[in-house]
């Protein structure tokens, strides 16, 4: 599996890998039976994963819902414990350590979450909530606390004043605020960011966005990025990665993605990207998929994708699995049919997905964004 | 009971439901604003504002929204006012008991040896040994609520710890624990209790207490494995384990506080329970033993004149009445004070 685990890509080749995952898969078992129970079947929610994480970047990971991106996040953090494969945090594998020691190596990779309705125990005051990771491992003596705390909420955006205050109290996206301050308590490297604007009032987004930005600029910290929204992973991201149906099909630094997405995933997902330009949105053709997203229960043989794929050729892509692999300097995809010259390109009706594009990469990148990731295809999947 | 979600075209009225329909209701949903707007403006106003030293911003808490609905609920209020009273005439009861329960009058009886009618010297008559009625009934109050409380605290400890538990952990404990309650609740309880307790010892409060805790953990178990299986997939428990907390500190810090609405309202229902329990066990004999007295060992011990004598069934049998009652009031009003969505029709 080493082999073929992503390298940097060339922009960033000077930059050390922080987190590396090797053959990541999780199997969700489907058990029948009331006392002795017996798996009938598991799904596939993600089926063998290779990604570098490069110190310092924010690695974009987008797909459709129920790809399995979510997942991903949480495996890398030991949320869910990975059926196979390695998580490597600075050489150290996280996927077989246990209780205390996974315990003390949780100060250093923490996780933004999606819903900062669900994310924040509504029992516990502001301060409480921001203050326990502190508590948990023990930084801080108890008067040093009340000031840290006041300083991480100074640091989000959130009056200081407002700590002994109830998480209802709060908007969604102030309380995000409070969940950002919660996982910089305990000054992480790595910050898995699932989603966390998803959630959010369109006019709010931005604001979250910007401050993302900013603490990692201030503290040095690597982003893992899990959207479905592609302008937005557009815009943060250093390097993008690209799932389907539990797999990484293109993995590529962020302007060689959206400029030539070799992969023909890729190049449907983001035809349906809308343009915030009139004029441009006007020829835009979007790629549109047939067929539904395939059960992860029971994936397609060979290529995941292949059964909706274009360019899908009998023998070959039902058949043989392709491997990640490095098709150009810095940009890994996984599909038999691209070459070292030549790669499958999908025209969708007569609009040109190259033409759109480009008019795609002058339009601007904060706008209000739509789930282009839902809309490449049929909503088949549950929410992630 | 019907629990399902009112339809919005239905009237309110259904001739079927009593009085609780007909009480104007707050309306169902809308929970009230916590903060006035100018305070919002204040948190949302970004940097500007912010003094080091200013007072920290006032709140509500949930808890006093809580209290407030359960004000507006009239019969859950007088369930309420009615345990207080009870309560306080257990605490008090030789101040306010006109005699002595164990007391055997020589005119407590009449020259046939039958009970006597109410008179002044006693209010509500005697019992067949001539003791006093009325004192025995207040007094009997203190068995009631004693065992009311300690068996069903008693209970509420085990389902709460083995409905935790087998929440959190899922996986064989919970199997083992989950189809042990299962076959806990499908035992006769009466039967079991009648057994257990004629097993351990000669009948008293403690082995009472003992036996309604272990017959009746059964059911919180179930609510409260239930309430962990839903918000143990919460974020904020991800989060929690995130943060590098044991589990110890996740199910007590971050489950168990939100257990507190059920927990409150199953075990203002199961003193409810609890009592009727204790008085049928006592009634067959298995219970509080003599000269204690208790309300339902009164009721078997004036059985036999109920032609004759009612009042000897009526005044203890009105009492266990009233007080399972004022306590089933109050869980119905606090599990629909707790959960304004869910309030039965």
């Amino acid at each position: 599996m080493n082999a073929s685990v992503p390298a940097a890509a060339a922009a960033a080749a000077a930059s050390e890998t922080l987190v590396s995952i090797e053959g990541l898969k999780v199997h969700f078992p489907i058990t029948s039976g009331v006392v002795f129970q017996r798996k009938v079947g598991a799904v596939y929610a993600v089926d063998g994963i290779d990604l570098s994480i490069l110190e310092g970047e924010t690695l974009g990971l987008v797909g459709e819902s129920g790809c399995g991106k979510s997942t991903t996040g949480r495996a890398i953090l030991q949320l869910i414990r990975p059926t196979a494969g390695r998580v490597l945090y600075e050489g150290g594998d996280l996927a077989h350590l246990r209780g205390a020691k996974l315990r003390r190596q949780r100060k250093r990779m923490q996780m933004i979450f999606q819903d900062p309705y669900a994310s924040l125990n509504g029992r516990m005051t502001v301060g409480d909530i921001v203050g326990e990771p502190l508590l948990v491992h023990k930084v801080v003596t108890r008067r040093q606390r009340g000031a840290r705390v006041r300083e991480l909420l100074k640091t989000v955006g959130i009056n200081p004043n407002t700590l002994n205050r109830y998480p209802h109290e709060f908007s969604g996206g102030q309380r995000q605020r409070i969940g950002i301050a919660r996982a910089l308590a305990i000054e992480p490297n790595f910050i898995v960011c699932d989603e966390p604007i998803s959630a959010l009032d369109v006019s709010i987004r931005a604001q979250i966005i910007n401050l993302l930005q900013q603490l990692q600029r201030e503290f040095g910290l690597t982003y893992l990025f899990i959207a479905h929204d592609l302008s937005v992973v557009r815009h943060i991201s250093d390097r993008v990665a690209v799932m389907y149906l539990g797999r990484i099909v293109e993995l590529a630094a962020n302007a060689d993605l959206y400029g030539q997405p070799l992969h023909p995933y890729t190049q449907a997902l983001l035809s349906a990207v809308p343009i915030p330009d009139p004029t441009a949105e006007e020829q835009r053709r979007a790629v549109v998929l047939t067929g539904d997203v395939p059960s992860p229960v029971d994936p397609p043989a060979g290529c995941h994708f292949h059964p909706r794929c274009p360019a899908m050729r009998y023998g070959l892509c039902d058949v043989q699995t392709p491997e990640l692999r490095e098709v150009r300097p810095g940009h890994w995809a996984a599909c038999h049919l691209i070459t070292d010259d030549d790669y499958p390109f999908i025209r969708a009706g007569e609009g040109d997905l190259a033409e759109a594009q480009s008019a795609a990469a002058l339009g601007a990148v904060t706008g209000p964004s739509a789930t282009a990731a839902d809309g490449a295809a049929a909503d088949g999947g549950e929410p992630a | 009971m019907s629990d399902g979600v009112r339809e919005p075209g239905k009237p309110e009225f259904s001739p079927y439901e009593g009085a609780a329909a007909i009480e104007p209701q707050p309306e169902v949903g809308l929970e009230p604003r916590t903060s006035s707007p100018a305070e919002d403006l204040a948190l949302a106003a970004g940097g500007a504002g912010w003094a080091p030293d200013a007072p920290l911003v006032a709140h509500r808490t949930a808890w006093r929204e809580v209290w407030s609905r359960f004000l507006k609920d009239k019969f859950a209020v007088a369930g309420l006012v009615i345990i207080i009273v009870i309560v306080l005439v257990a605490i008090f009861a030789p101040w306010i008991a006109p005699h002595d329960p164990a007391t055997q009058y020589d005119d407590g009886l009449t020259m046939k040896g039958m009970p006597v009618e109410s008179s002044g010297k006693f209010p509500l008559g005697t019992d067949p040994l001539g003791r006093d009625l009325l004192s025995r009934i207040i007094y009997g109050a203190r068995v009631s609520l004693v065992i009311g409380v300690l068996a069903n605290g008693f209970a509420l400890v085990l389902g709460v710890v083995f409905g935790l538990v087998a929440g959190y952990m899922r996986g064989k404990t919970e199997t083992l624990l989950m189809r042990a309650t299962d076959v806990m609740m499908a035992f006769p309880i009466y039967l079991f209790a009648i057994a257990l307790s004629a097993a351990i010892a000669k009948p008293s409060i403690w082995v009472l207490v003992l036996v309604i805790g272990i017959v009746y953990w059964t059911p919180m178990t179930r609510v409260i494995h239930g309430e962990v299986l839903s918000i143990r997939e919460k974020e904020f428990v991800d989060a929690a384990r995130l943060t590098g907390c044991t589990n110890r500190r996740i199910l007590f810090r971050h489950i168990l506080p939100h257990l507190a609405a059920p927990i409150i309202v199953y075990t203002s229902l199961g003193i409810a329970t609890t009592i009727l329990f204790e008085s049928s066990l006592s009634y067959i004999g298995l219970g509080v033993q003599p000269p204690t007295p208790s309300w339902g060992g009164m009721i078997a011990w004036g059985q036999p004149y109920y032609l004759s004598v009612p009042q000897l069934v009526i005044y203890p049998g009105l009492a266990i009445m009233i007080t399972v009652l004022a306590f089933n009031l109050v869980g119905d009003g606090l599990r629909d004070a707790f959960d304004p969505q869910q309030r039965r029709r």
